[in-house]
């Protein structure tokens, strides 16, 4: 049974802020949804609260960022791109401010629909000169990412994990870096986020069914390691399988696509994610499985890639976590 | 480096040397020249506590922007003299003022004239709309309304590192229009940040034309006041005015001077484009002879000598 952490980026947070002055907690009204709320309550000095008004928070932190402190800002992970992206251009990204953009719920991991959900806004950062991504998977991510995301000479946008996260890894981020976690000769599988718990659901399953897995997990998505995942795509024999948490148009199965035609790599790529669509309001297992991005999805386009049924169904899956919409572990329902 | 010529003297030398220079250059930001000189010159000349320049006099040419790969990139903050905690720092909110603050750089002796020489062509950094590299500029502020929020967290950072130096931010009144500057407003009230400051022209103009018919803005300095700003409202041709309006108390509250001005003050001729005033283009080599010889006068100064087209 995979361990559950608690709110792991609020003990995070707080461990590495405290060691490090320069570092400034800003929040956009949504502290305790961004479990800063202990923080701001024990070090109140090294919290700024900017209301709810995204667009000055991101020219202040460029202003604090020229100052030669590193804010942290911290919202839910669309308000930090959508509205304020003028001013992320030309504030933070541009004049490589050290901002760190705490963005959390990433794509459809809250219920919030539509307007909270940050679907393309790895599209939308892969885009902007200077700017670098990091995305977590686990918890281990999660209580590394400060210190990952503080170690970049820019600016720099994270998919942050919030309230209960499980523990898949037991080694830091390094950033630049990719996680190999099956190292098969078929299909290589390629995930991020949250879809690299789907992918690890559906190991053994697979495994049974006699296809051999290559398996990489994606935690810096730019800067990324070209050369790295061409190794991985040339020790694979049928090809390539992508899911993500994001829309497949400019995510890392986009990334991957890039790659595999500069360098005329002419394997079958299967890009799954949200395709083309806008998700609505749901639990995050309704819309993994309604929109094509859980275990079951992976192991359709696998099929694709093989070209035959693995006879692998729904049972045959290690079951989900199934989280309510209104859980006790979550800061809020939002 | 400061005082060596009477405020008045730069204002007056700015107005010079935009309008020579949109002569030469078939057009150009002459009306902002008109509203902002004093505000200006007064800010280089006496306001601002700022170093010697630590850039050449002459501008380097556009040397890249930033990147990881780009390790010697400065920006034109320069020309405004170093970063030392003492010393005051400013932006130029509005970017589309360049060539009135390059013109400035120039009368107070921190560029060289044969600077403008290289306003506005391919691979200078004497950029049209002022950019980060460009002289005197410390951000890009070309879309119209960061700047302020730019200024204040600046400030609130040099404030909490205990730096004497204050952050000024000179303002168009156009930016009003923007929601970024309101949300500016009420977060340096609401955190105390009194180490900012900005003079506001407030000429009524934007580039459609007189604001009122673009956009009406109302009473800005009651809504300065309501979002938390000590706000005075002075005339931007009166420097007197200017001083003590800098000189109001505002502890605790950022300071927002506004400086009601003429578009086309010290060239009245100006008053014939009225309400297109955002940029002058010359509709004949007629009307360009005319406004030549008619805005020199008003200037003192002998018409522009113009070369043959």
């Amino acid at each position: 049974m995979v361990e559950m952490v608690n709110r792991p980026y609020a003990s995070a947070f707080e461990a590495y802020a405290v060691k490090h002055p320069d570092v400034l907690c800003l929040s956009a009204d949504l502290t305790s949804s961004c479990e800063i709320d202990g923080f701001r309550d024990r070090h109140p000095d090294q919290f700024l609260s900017l209301g709810m008004a995204e667009q000055n928070m991101m020219s202040f932190a460029g202003g604090l960022g020229l100052a030669g402190y590193r804010p942290f800002l911290h919202s839910f992970g669309v308000f930090l791109y959508r509205r304020p992206y003028d001013q992320l251009m030309a504030s933070v990204a541009y004049p490589r401010r050290k901002v760190r953009l705490m963005g959390f719920l990433p794509g459809i991991t809250t219920p919030g629909g539509m307007t909270h959900q940050a679907i393309e806004d790895v599209a939308v950062m892969r885009s902007i000169p200077n700017m670098s991504i990091l995305e977590t998977g686990d918890a281990t991510e999660v209580e590394s990412i400060c210190e990952a995301a503080d170690s970049i000479d820019g600016p720099v946008y994270c998919r942050v994990l919030r309230g209960s996260v499980p523990r898949l890894f037991d080694s830091p981020i390094k950033v630049g870096e990719m996680r190999e976690l099956a190292t098969g000769a078929d299909v290589l599988v390629v995930t991020s986020g949250i879809a690299t718990e789907e992918a690890l659901r559906a190991r053994d399953a697979l495994s049974k069914a006699g296809v051999s897995i290559r398996h990489l997990h994606i935690h810096t998505i730019k800067p990324f390691n070209e050369q790295a995942l061409l190794d991985h795509i040339g020790s694979v024999s049928k090809g390539v399988v992508v899911l993500e948490n994001h829309v497949i148009t400019g995510g890392v199965g986009s990334l991957v696509a890039e790659i595999m035609a500069d360098n005329g790599v002419g394997k079958p790529l299967v890009r799954l994610g949200l395709n083309d669509t806008y998700a609505h309001g749901g639990s995050r297992g309704y819309l993994m499985k309604h929109y094509g991005l859980d275990a079951g999805a992976l192991v359709r386009g696998i099929e694709r890639i093989i070209g035959a049924s693995t006879g692998i169904d729904e049972e045959a899956l290690a079951s989900a976590r199934v989280e309510a919409v209104h859980s006790a572990v979550k800061a809020e329902a939002l | 480096m400061r005082n060596k010529r009477s405020t008045e003297d730069v204002a007056m030398g700015i107005r010079r040397r935009v309008f020579e220079h949109s002569m030469r250059n078939n057009g150009g930001y002459l009306s902002q020249a008109c509203s902002a000189a004093e505000q200006l010159a007064f800010l280089y000349n006496e306001a601002l506590n700022l170093g010697e320049p630590v850039l050449p006099a002459v501008p380097r040419p556009f040397a890249g922007v930033p990147s990881a790969d780009n390790p010697d990139y400065v920006t034109g903050a320069g020309y405004n003299g170093p970063f030392e905690p003492q010393y005051d720092r400013l932006f130029i909110a509005p970017a589309h003022y360049a060539l009135v603050a390059y013109a400035t750089l120039i009368e107070t002796g921190r560029m060289d004239a044969e600077g403008l020489e290289m306003f506005n062509k391919d691979g200078s950094s004497v950029e049209m709309i002022g950019a980060e590299h460009s002289p005197g500029m410390e951000v890009h502020n070309g879309t119209l309304g960061i700047g302020l929020s730019t200024g204040a967290g600046l400030a609130f950072g040099r404030k909490r590192r205990g730096e004497s130096g204050q952050v000024c931010v000179f303002m168009s009144d156009g930016e009003v229009q923007e929601g970024q500057t309101w949300e500016a407003v009420q977060a340096a009230s609401h955190h105390g940040i009194d180490n900012l400051w900005a003079l506001m022209d407030v000429n009524d103009q934007q580039c459609d034309g007189a604001m009122d018919s673009v956009m009406e803005v109302r009473d800005i300095a009651a809504k300065f006041r309501a979002f938390g700003a000590v706000c005075v409202e002075i005339d931007a041709h009166d420097l007197n005015a200017m001083r003590q309006a800098k000189a109001e108390p505002h502890e605790g509250q950022p300071l927002i001077i506004l400086a009601r001005s003429s578009p086309t003050q010290g060239m009245s001729f100006l008053q014939k484009r009225f309400p297109r005033l955002h940029y002058v283009r010359f509709k004949s080599e007629d009307e360009r002879a005319e406004m030549n010889v008619s805005i020199a006068a008003e200037l003192g100064i002998d018409p522009i000598e113009l070369e043959t087209h």
